[in-house]
């Protein structure tokens, strides 16, 4: 590349470079204001006088964190349902993908089961149908209602199901005459090959179920049984008013203090921020994925 | 070589049974949570009553789709709904764009690095978090409104305000998801062929010139494909970010339809009426994500599978 060295063209590079400096900037700077918020003292916070770096450095908020049991709870809740529905995900995902990955002439069945998947993709009854659905079936106020309507990721499906078509064929005809069953054949092979595609699609479904609110907030019945993202959306985010029992009085007036909110939003954060560098390494090649077909 | 054959068939023969049994539970799963809810569906033409459940509530006919094309509410949600994500689309298209592109002429690789890994993160982040974040700095003592009031101006009740909401909700949208829709145009970017710059520098090709004729066209096929794919997405506004945004006082501008089922639906418990809206958006979602694969498939030749 010829290096451009007039006047002009440096001015631009420098523009260009503060330009994107500003840009990472403002992406980081929600997180840092609250991060700033959640280490100031009470007045200062809740006067609004917090920018980016904290007023009168303490660490109060996330003591009282610490002996707070409705958030830890909230934590637990939370922690169990990334691990068991992650785990239920993985496995049912690697099931669906392998068989379907299949062409016509190997698995006859295949359309049938594929256009039913789309199907259920792109159709859905809506909300107040599966509402009823997980009532019928007493699942209310247990973890089964936050991992199991979505225990099948379809879009995760079809990204495996695409990587597993892309493997060269000849590894699975070794394998066949080797005589490896197609259980073997996909545990041996198909799953050792492919663990960056295993890693985004895991990655995609940890973070969704860390993140979900929703199902918690309508499947959930008291504030014990919250995951800690509809926890910190009824507490922190707003309070409607038939929330307001006599079980959750108390921490009504923790309500007002803005450090500890910061802190509460910083301490849910902290998952997600953990496992960053692995979801960046991976995901820009699962966001490539399933577009490269045969 | 018949032999041969023969005897590979009938593995494969072998092999159907347990690629059935390995499609069998999410099959079961997909049944139970996505089938039966599609035939939960029929209350839209009941005045369902949970108490009578499906069987025994009232059968109503038509009466909650023709309520629903009577009252004001549903041309404002419609309307809000289809305004809300159409300014979505449209930003979320040219923002990441112009950021790659952009990008895309620094020549310093490691910096190059550092901006993208940041500007991923708030896509990782939930929204119930960001809403926590946004509602706190947009707050009358918030950071925003302290700036403007340092600059002498008038402060701003951005969450009340019925003018600000809807661009708020796009502007918040556009922000948290415009570096991780960067991604396909970075990639797409580095798919240029090289030599094409190459030879334009030789022609004398300004800088101007080169990002006018050879890289916006470079990405003119991945604008189309993604353009047309969102079609399908228009009457989904994004329910996470506005129902943890939003409040009686913005309801003209900012409810639309999901958030609006869930209010008349699970707040209000009218059940049935609240199906018939749900039902009436997946029908219409349905036909446009239909209609929006055919063109992708047509123009740019995408296939889902």
């Amino acid at each position: 590349m010829v290096q451009d060295r007039t006047l002009s063209a440096r001015l631009w590079n420098l523009f260009l470079i503060s330009l994107m400096a500003l840009i990472g900037f403002s992406s980081l700077a929600p997180i840092l204001h609250t991060a700033a918020v959640s280490l100031s003292n009470t007045a200062a916070a809740a006067g609004g006088f917090v920018t980016f770096w904290p007023r009168g450095f303490n660490i109060e908020s996330y003591r009282k964190i610490i002996d707070d049991p409705h958030f830890f709870n909230a934590f637990w809740v939370s922690t169990k349902r990334v691990f068991v529905g992650g785990a239920i995900n993985f496995i049912l995902t690697v099931m669906m993908a392998y068989p379907l990955s299949r062409s016509h002439r190997e698995f006859k069945s295949r359309h049938y089961y594929m256009w039913f998947v789309l199907f259920t993709m792109l159709f859905s009854g809506g909300m107040i149908p599966l509402y009823l659905v997980v009532k019928y079936l007493n699942m209310f106020n247990t973890l089964w209602a936050l991992v199991l309507p979505g225990a099948v990721p379809v879009f995760n499906v079809i990204l495996l199901m695409n990587f597993f078509r892309n493997l060269p064929k000849e590894l699975s005809e070794a394998g066949l005459i080797d005589g490896a069953g197609p259980w073997f054949m996909l545990a041996r092979i198909f799953v050792p090959l492919s663990l960056p595609a295993l890693a985004t699609v895991t990655l995609f479904s940890i973070v969704g179920h860390w993140n979900a609110f929703f199902d918690g907030l309508i499947f959930m019945r008291s504030v014990e049984n919250y995951p800690l993202q509809t926890y910190i959306q009824q507490l922190v985010v707003q309070l409607p008013p038939e929330y307001m029992d006599s079980t959750n009085m108390d921490l009504l007036d923790k309500m007002s203090d803005k450090t500890l909110n910061a802190a509460k939003i910083m301490v849910s954060m902290i998952p997600i921020l953990l496992i960053y560098p692995f979801l960046q390494r991976y995901f820009i090649h699962g966001i490539m994925l399933g577009s490269v077909k045969e | 070589m018949g032999g041969l054959q023969e005897a590979v068939d009938r593995i494969m023969n072998h092999f159907q049974k347990h690629y059935h049994l390995m499609l069998l539970p999410g099959i079961i799963f997909l049944i139970v949570f996505h089938l039966v809810p599609l035939f939960g569906v029929v209350i839209a033409f009941q005045d369902f009553n949970i108490g009578l459940g499906v069987k025994k509530s009232p059968w109503i006919g038509l009466e909650n789709f023709k309520y629903l094309f009577q009252i004001r509410d549903s041309k404002v949600i419609f309307y809000n709904t289809v305004f809300i994500s159409s300014g979505k689309i449209i930003a979320g298209i040219i923002v990441p764009v112009t950021f790659a592109v952009l990008l895309n002429e620094l020549r310093i690789a490691a910096f190059k690095r550092w901006v993208q890994t940041i500007v991923y993160l708030p896509h990782f982040l939930s929204w119930v978090i960001l809403a926590g974040v946004i509602i706190d700095m947009l707050s009358m003592d918030g950071i925003v409104n302290r700036l403007i009031a340092s600059f002498g101006g008038e402060k701003i009740m951005f969450l009340a305000s019925n003018d600000w909401f809807p661009w708020l909700i796009i502007g918040s949208d556009t922000w948290k998801d415009f570096g991780f829709a960067a991604i396909v145009y970075l990639a797409a970017l580095a798919g240029i062929d090289p030599t094409l710059y190459e030879a334009a520098e030789i022609d004398g090709a300004t800088r101007f010139q080169k990002i006018r004729y050879i890289t916006l066209p470079g990405l003119v096929p991945t604008i189309i494909l993604l353009a047309t794919l969102s079609i399908g997405n228009i009457l989904n506004a994004g329910f996470d970010q506005i129902f943890n945004l939003y409040n009686p006082l913005v309801y003209p501008s900012g409810d639309i339809i999901d958030t609006y089922v869930y209010r008349v639906g699970l707040v209000q418990a009218q059940y049935g009426f609240a199906t018939a809206v749900g039902l009436l958006k997946s029908v219409i979602g349905f036909i446009l994500i239909i209609v929006s694969y055919r063109l992708a498939y047509q123009f740019a030749n995408y296939r889902i599978f």
